[in-house]
């Protein structure tokens, strides 16, 4: 771990006005307001929880503080029947099975019960999942993504590790966080959480970027695209997220995807017919595709 | 900040806290704390640091921060500092005065003369089968005896785990773990099989005027289903859509439907079915509400508005849910044909196509969906 790494994450920055700096500097472009609760999180080593259509950036900013705050990510990807083995730890069976005959063949009959049961339930038989990684890393920015997609019973787990910053491993014994990990939750509102859940967060919902943020955006995560392109490209999408009716507006990875598109053409401007060609990469579903290519020739034909 | 001298900062940010929760805003004593810890981190003198500390410390949805900021701009005086865009609206789901959710007659004292005990196999036999909107008084509160006999049983999908099971795939985490408990000694051999895990219900009910004589029999379904196993969720439609389930999660049913009663603004009103499904299937069903669920739609499909959107998203809803059950109570009428416009957009999007006007059809819609 580097020197960044050992100190308080908490002290890391003197004011959110440091962290929207340190952040930019990573390609992150947030609004103030992004910065502030970000701030306010490592301060009072609450957790974020980031709502917000999908493509806004929300997975990204987990990303961009591990990276501001110079430590390791660690992510949980949270689904449908997720438990606490595959988010705390599990034990090795395979492994302990091979050492439990290693032990034999050497060892013999002399060898003591309780020694050999010690051993079995050793640290190296233990997989460590995200969360005990984190506890155990710490300091880290656990990245716990969509938890909405995960269990009521999963997110009460959550609270439990999210309060104390303690697992408790019957075998080992607690293992407790000295300072406590940087967490990021994301939803996308498929499920509205718990409420003792949001108590412990700070809240933010990200929403789309105006146009202005949006092609700093571009311009500082595809560096490859021309400030031309970038910004036909973003007004582009300004316009088509405005367009109503769209079962699925396209987030900002789907301006950058695009833009990566464009410029991987060689197109220096957007035409009707480039456009039209690499539209998979912003809209997804065919009733869009059939409205934005309606849109695309009022608004690049007019 | 324009508070007086006299009151101290936290005096005064204590007092827009509490504020925000007689605003509605889901403020508690802890996160009254958190706030001031949040306000004194970005220093009080910053006002939007102050305004951006209390939306990420008292708001929990997005429709708080519309709220959180009509309190802030008449607490401190002066608009709030604005941060990024206006937050997204608010769902449809509004909180109305309640209306009277009665309507299953409950009527005059008077009419109790008819109501004998006839409580013969046989009577309970022909109500079962008499259609609802003919029913007396006396006898809608018989049959509102029977919705508690029904138990309604969740369809299931397999689940990602699996569970021990005599066939199957050998399991052989579970026979390592066996075998280390008796120190490496070999065992017998174990299976497991894919378990199963009961798949979401969703039930659209349709409110409006023409589907009014029925509205309470399919709420008291609706009921049955809330109270029993496996995840539930109850929508009415009407001229706009209600989420309903909270209302409904009482075990009592007739204090159930009045709390359903109260939270939705358009009894008996028009039908906007398209737009009530499109408002469901964008805040709720593509999210995840109805991915895999099986959704059942109790309505008439008398449409207001053109069939066409209905027919689009009645498509879109066949394309998210596992399977979709129109209950129609008009079906099991002799000389029905579906020809309404509404009806006949939406049919090719369906699974099934059910009658819904007594109990008996009832108990087929309950035995359709647990097989679902």
């Amino acid at each position: 771990m580097s020197d960044a790494g050992a100190m308080d994450p908490a002290d890391a920055f003197a004011s959110a006005a440091d962290l929207g700096a340190r952040l930019a500097e990573t390609g992150y472009v947030g609004d103030d307001a992004l910065a502030t609760v970000a701030w306010l999180g490592l301060r009072l080593h609450r957790p974020l929880l980031l709502e917000g259509e999908p493509g806004t950036g929300k997975t990204a900013l987990a990303e961009a503080l591990a990276e501001a705050l110079d430590l390791p990510l660690v992510r949980l990807q949270c689904y449908e029947g997720i438990d606490a083995t595959q988010a705390l730890y599990d034990w090795d069976f395979p492994r302990q099975i091979l050492h439990l005959r290693a032990v034999e063949a050497t060892a013999g009959a002399g060898s003591d019960l309780g020694d050999v049961e010690d051993s079995l339930f050793d640290e190296r038989f233990l997989l460590s999942r995200p969360v005990l990684r984190a506890v155990r890393e710490a300091p880290v920015v656990l990245l716990v993504d969509e938890i909405d997609r995960a269990d009521d019973e999963f997110e009460a787990f959550l609270l439990e590790v999210l309060s104390t910053w303690q697992v408790t491993i019957p075998e080992l014994g607690t293992v407790s966080a000295t300072t406590p990990p940087v967490v990021v939750l994301t939803s996308n509102r498929t499920r509205e959480l718990h409420d003792a859940l949001k108590r412990r967060c700070l809240y933010h919902w990200i929403d789309h970027p105006g146009l202005a943020r949006e092609i700093a955006i571009v311009r500082s995560r595809a560096p490859e695209v021309g400030v031309a392109l970038a910004q036909q490209v973003v007004g582009l999408v300004q316009r088509v997220r405005a367009e109503p009716g769209l079962l699925k507006p396209p987030g900002v990875a789907e301006t950058l995807d695009w833009a990566r598109a464009l410029a991987e053409l060689g197109a220096r401007e957007v035409d009707l017919e480039r456009a039209a060609a690499t539209l998979g990469a912003a809209i997804k579903y065919r009733e869009d595709a059939l409205r934005v290519r309606e849109a695309l020739e009022r608004i690049l034909g007019g | 900040m324009t508070a007086p001298t006299t009151h101290s900062a936290d005096e005064v940010l204590l007092g827009f806290a509490r504020a925000c929760r007689a605003a509605g805003l889901p403020v508690t004593a802890d996160r009254e704390r958190t706030y001031l810890t949040a306000c004194a981190a970005v220093g009080v003198a910053d006002a939007a640091g102050v305004h951006i500390a209390g939306r990420a410390t008292l708001c929990s949805t997005p429709q708080d921060l519309d709220r959180y900021d009509a309190v802030y701009a008449a607490w401190f005086g002066g608009p709030a500092p604005s941060v990024s865009r206006a937050p997204r609206p608010a769902p449809p789901v509004t909180a109305a005065p309640l209306t009277d959710p009665d309507h299953d007659g409950r009527g005059g004292p008077d009419e109790d003369d008819s109501d004998i005990v006839r409580a013969t196999a046989s009577a309970t036999e022909v109500l079962r089968h008499r259609d609802i909107a003919e029913l007396s008084a006396a006898d809608k509160r018989r049959l509102a005896a029977l919705f508690g006999a029904l138990k309604p049983v969740s369809p299931t999908r397999r689940s990602l785990r699996h569970t021990g099971s005599n066939h199957g795939p050998v399991d052989g985490r579970r026979i390592l773990r066996e075998q280390l408990r008796r120190m490496g000694e070999p065992g017998p051999i174990r299976h497991h099989t894919q378990a199963s895990k009961p798949r979401r219900v969703v039930l659209l009910v349709d409110v409006s005027g023409s589907m009014s004589p029925y509205a309470d029999a399919l709420l008291r379904l609706a009921h049955r289903y809330v109270v029993g196993r496996g995840p539930v969720e109850v929508f009415t439609l009407g001229t706009r859509l209600t989420h309903v389930t909270r209302a409904l999660r009482q075990p009592d049913p007739d204090r159930a439907l009045v709390a359903a009663g109260a939270t939705v603004p358009d009894w008996s009103g028009g039908t906007r079915l398209g737009e009530g499904l499109a408002a469901f299937l964008d805040r709720w069903g593509r999210r995840g509400m109805a991915r895999g669920a099986v959704v059942v739609v109790f309505s008439d499909g008398w449409e207001r508005e053109g069939p066409d959107l209905l027919g689009e998203q009645m498509r879109r809803l066949a394309a998210l849910a596992h399977r979709v059950v129109w209950v129609n109570p008009h079906r099991g009428k002799d000389g029905y044909e579906p020809v309404q416009q509404g009806m006949a957009a939406a049919l090719p999007h369906c699974d099934d196509f059910l009658a819904g006007h007594s109990m008996a059809t009832f108990e087929a819609v309950t035995r359709v969906v647990a097989r679902a």
